[in-house]
């Protein structure tokens, strides 16, 4: 099991989380009207092969929404934070 | 290269199996090439061969980062059918099944295609409903399909659950005859023997680490060997496009994602079929030496680890005796996990690219051991004639900007729940 150190909660089996995808990528303004960003924001993904950061809700405990950085190779976690503190 | 056939194994006798050939050369890089494949699975070299075969084109090299099956075509589960829905995807597989029907006459390797049949279960009046339509499509394109009901399929599949307790029902499956099973190493190994043959140069253990340019226009790669030139190239890297990808500039609407495969020790004959589960994400076929080689879901978070996580294996296992609740008590021997290109829309991408001379083949997702022949040969003509086949129209990059998606799954765009 993948180990998720939340901030609330303490060190959970990840499997007690929902995955949100990749944290990098912002959300266009609303009333965007270029394409291209949407595009871009609904599809294009860097997908590194390497640190990764992403969000995670903890669905079978405090229910917030987290911010994780984690190695896609070995899958080693190296921070972990409140996704409304780190989008900020 | 002397052909494979009964009288070569009778000849060879005579001298105690001694005097066979390698089935490739262990060919090191030439300064260039006319084309450069960048990956050695199925695909790879499958394109290699038929650049060679339908083009003409043998000053060809397949560089390969590790050894020949050692990725996804030899972690695979080895499930080879065509009941698409989509056009786009109907054709495209129907005609990679044909390939799949003379394979082995035409590669003069015997890659065990077994044409054993499979169904997929419907657990309510609707989802029979949903696999009606698909039938229909399929067989207004040329393509076997049949409905069967409640009956029929306990006739076929008897070891299923069919009691009154079974969590989700069976009302009836949808069944493709001609689907079926081959031998994934031997796939990867009669591709490379057979382009071997018509003279390209297989290069295992060299991994590309960059590309090289001649202003816009890419011109060659770098590699652990060294520079190699190339009039063209083609990425062939499932699973690491991304990776590559970037190296050639290119930002792609793919995650990489780990699935895994899972084989049981072996039983006397159960499974004739391959089986899939309507009511979850599960699949099995029985193989060869008797191990029930199954899959299910991905593992869910973005990964290029090779090997998956144990809360899958459980999830795996509640949807196996679910569906078969005979292979409770049965032991897992291994299982594994292959790193997959997984796209918005659960279709793959084979198109030229918008950098002059790199084109692209990859989002297999988890489908891409089935499309291995037909892959090969639109992807050889792709590179061959600078145009996309027919076949693969459908297949380009810009079609998530365009909105023209093949959302065969119906899955929406996170490419983790395809």
């Amino acid at each position: 099991m993948l180990r998720i150190e939340c901030p609330c909660c303490g060190p959970r089996d990840h499997d007690e989380f929902r995955y949100g995808g990749d944290a990098s990528v912002s959300r266009p303004t609303h009333d965007d009207p270029d394409p291209e960003a949407w595009y871009a924001y609904v599809y294009v993904r860097k997908n590194p092969a390497g640190l990764h950061r992403e969000f995670w809700q903890h669905v079978i405990g405090c229910r917030q929404w987290l911010v994780v950085e984690r190695d896609t190779r070995n899958h080693v976690v190296s921070s972990v934070t409140f996704a409304r503190t780190s989008r900020a | 290269m002397a052909p494979y056939s009964a009288f070569q194994i009778f000849r060879n006798a005579l001298s105690g199996q001694k005097n066979w050939q390698r089935a490739w050369r262990a060919a090191e890089p030439k300064p260039s090439y006319d084309v450069i494949v960048i990956g050695g699975g199925g695909h790879g070299l499958a394109t290699a061969f038929y650049l060679a075969e339908n083009h003409g084109i043998r000053n060809v090299a397949v560089l390969e980062k590790g050894y020949i099956g050692g990725g996804n075509v030899g972690r695979n589960t080895t499930v080879i059918r065509s009941n698409y829905l989509l056009d786009g995807n109907t054709q495209f597989y129907e005609f990679s099944m044909k390939l799949w029907e003379g394979m082995s006459r035409a590669l003069n390797f015997n890659v065990m295609f077994s044409q054993r049949g499979q169904l997929v279960t419907a657990h309510s009046a609707d989802q029979l409903d949903g696999f009606g339509h698909r039938a229909n499509v399929m067989r207004l394109n040329g393509i076997d399909a049949d409905i069967l009901d409640r009956d029929e399929v306990r006739r076929l599949v008897p070891y299923l659950d069919f009691s009154d307790t079974a969590r989700f029902p069976i009302h009836g499956a949808i069944f493709q005859g001609r689907a079926g099973t081959a031998r994934h190493d031997a796939v990867a190994w009669g591709y490379a023997r057979a382009a071997d043959g018509h003279g390209v140069d297989i290069i295992q253990n060299c991994e590309v680490t960059g590309f090289i340019r001649d202003g816009e226009r890419i011109v060659g790669v770098e590699t652990t060997k060294g520079r190699i030139g190339a009039a063209k190239v083609g990425l062939a890297v499932a699973g690491h496009t991304s990776v590559l990808g970037a190296k050639a500039g290119l930002e792609l609407p793919i995650e990489s994602h780990v699935l895994q495969a899972f084989v049981t020790g072996p039983l006397k004959p159960l499974v004739d079929h391959v089986v899939a589960y309507g009511a979850d994400h599960f699949y099995v076929s029985q193989s060869d030496k008797g191990g029930l080689v199954f899959g299910g879901n991905l593992d869910g978070y973005n990964s290029y680890a090779q090997r998956g996580n144990l809360g899958v294996v459980r999830e795996v296992a509640e949807a196996a005796i679910a569906l078969m609740p005979c292979i409770s008590r049965i032991r897992l021997l291994r299982h594994w996990g292959g790193a997959m290109d997984m796209t918005p829309d659960a279709s793959p991408i084979i198109c030229p690219t918008p950098i002059d001379g790199l084109y692209l083949n990859g989002g297999w997702c988890y489908g891409g051991f089935k499309a291995t022949p037909a892959s090969g040969w639109c992807f050889a003509h792709t590179i061959a004639t600078g145009k996309p086949h027919p076949l693969i129209a459908a297949y380009g990059l810009d079609r998530f900007r365009t909105g023209r998606t093949l959302d065969e799954a119906g899955a929406g765009p996170s490419a983790w729940l395809q």
